[in-house]
């Protein structure tokens, strides 16, 4: 068991078969969940603010697209926007850019992860969920050497395994679940002090 | 103790501190999480081993500089990136834009050239040829020199073919080019009516009265004090009924000069300077 930290935030990166992934999880936690979530789904350039408004109208919690000098609160997902990297900045802001594709993909999961490992250090909950590719497993490394947990989900359970399975290569996750208990252990962790 | 990560950090901010000092430009003022991004990116490919061995040498030798400068601020577009965009500026600016006997644009922060290329054909298709003049600025003069060419990857024109269809594009986007092996040279004529000149928005003064400022996620990258600088250099040279086009995800919300304008669609971010 890792120790009781007083977690600060959450980051997930997901990549294909991610929509339904994240409309079950994010449909199964209540509107007052104490931390922010911050999310990199990987999407195509062209795809507007639809994927946030969809998910917000099926979750209880608030759904919203990231906006830069954002200060991120509880209760609250923010989605990086198509074609922009999404940022954490040592004061906790989002930012964002429009630097080149990291692992071919912009947004990308391992530049959310390691700019947030720096600003949140072991306040950081890190989460890589299905999806095809390596992204998000050197930024998991990062928040693992910056104190944060590193959460991912059973390979066997996921739309495509490989994101999660890079993952588990990578570091040793504090977790490894399936999608469905997801919720429980993300209300479990945002209770720890 | 002072862990390794802490004395990384201590080294950048003596650096950034020493290149304002010798070369004048100010990154003190840029958005910390993609600036030291890029900056340990450079220091990757740099041979130093630390940005306190690389100090020095940075601020002794300005080809060694100029190579940390592309590092930092280059940026790579596309063109007619975000068409819904292009499609608002030729169905609602480029009618009053034909109500002057003539029309100057500043793009500020231009890169490589695509969205001032852009802005060229569009106007141009528009009915505006020979009656506006294009100042596409950048903060780097290669990037700059390179954007005067006029020569992209073949490999994009698929992308910005696209682009061009969805942003309304009256013709077809091939007519546009030259395709050479794996180059594509754009028409040259296009770049008779654009001007690149150097400009560093975190130093420089104004241009000349605009019709239009463009500034496409350029301010994603500056903190709070240098966009307000930036934003109140675009107010100042735009004339009244002008129009600023930022980028999608950068807003006038909150700004001080918020209040002078009105965005002409939403989510558009293309905001008309009321009249005074």
């Amino acid at each position: 068991m890792p120790r009781v930290q007083g977690f600060k935030a959450i980051v997930i990166g997901i990549s294909t078969g991610g929509v339904e992934t994240l409309k079950a999880l994010l449909g199964a936690l209540p509107k007052d969940f104490p931390l922010p979530l911050i999310i990199v789904q990987h999407i195509s350039p062209g795809s507007g603010r639809g994927m946030a408004d969809l998910l917000d109208e099926v979750c209880d919690i608030h759904v919203k697209e990231a906006d830069e000098q954002e200060l991120p609160v509880g209760g609250t997902v923010y989605l990086a926007p198509a074609d922009y990297h999404l940022m954490v900045e040592q004061d906790g802001k989002l930012g964002l850019s429009t630097d080149p594709p990291v692992n071919y993909a912009r947004p990308s999961v391992d530049v959310l992860f390691e700019t947030a490992a720096e600003a949140f250090g072991k306040g950081l909950v890190g989460v890589v969920l299905t999806g095809a590719g390596c992204d998000g497993s050197r930024g998991l490394k990062r928040i693992k050497a910056m104190g944060g947990i590193a959460v991912v989900q059973n390979p066997e359970d996921a739309a495509a395994s490989s994101m999660p399975n890079n993952a588990i290569m990578a570091v040793t996750p504090d977790y490894i679940v399936a999608s469905a208990d997801l919720p429980r252990l993300f209300i479990k962790l945002s209770k720890s002090e | 103790m002072t862990t390794t990560d802490e004395i990384e950090e201590i080294e950048l901010g003596l650096l950034l501190d020493g290149i304002a000092k010798v070369y004048g430009y100010d990154f003190r003022e840029y958005a910390e999480a993609s600036l030291k991004r890029r900056m340990i990116q450079w220091l990757s490919t740099s041979g130093f081993d630390s940005f306190g061995q690389a100090l020095p040498h940075i601020l002794r030798n300005p080809v060694i500089f100029e190579g940390l400068l592309r590092g930092i601020t280059v940026n790579v577009s596309a063109m007619f990136r975000d068409p819904f965009v292009f499609k608002t500026i030729r169905e609602q600016v480029t009618p009053y834009l034909k109500t002057y006997p003539f029309v100057k644009i500043w793009h500020a922060g231009c890169a490589s050239g695509e969205s001032a290329y852009s802005m060229a054909i569009l106007l141009e298709e528009e009915g505006l040829k020979g009656r506006f003049r294009i100042y596409a600025t950048d903060i780097d003069r290669e990037v700059l020199s390179k954007a005067q060419q006029g020569i992209f990857p073949l490999k994009e024109m698929r992308q910005f073919t696209h682009n061009y269809q969805k942003s309304g594009g009256r013709s077809s986007f091939s007519d546009y080019y030259t395709a050479r092996y794996d180059h594509a040279m754009l028409m040259p004529s296009l770049k008779e009516e654009i001007v690149f000149a150097s400009h560093n928005l975190a130093g420089d003064g104004e241009f000349g009265e605009m019709q239009m400022v463009l500034c496409r996620n350029v301010l994603i990258y500056f903190k709070e004090h240098l966009k307000d600088r930036a934003l109140n250099l675009f107010h100042s040279c735009l004339a009244d009924g002008g129009f600023l086009c930022l980028g999608t995800k950068e807003t006038l919300d909150g700004r001080s000069i918020a209040p002078y304008y009105q965005e002409i669609a939403p989510h558009t971010r293309i905001y008309r300077k009321r009249y005074a």
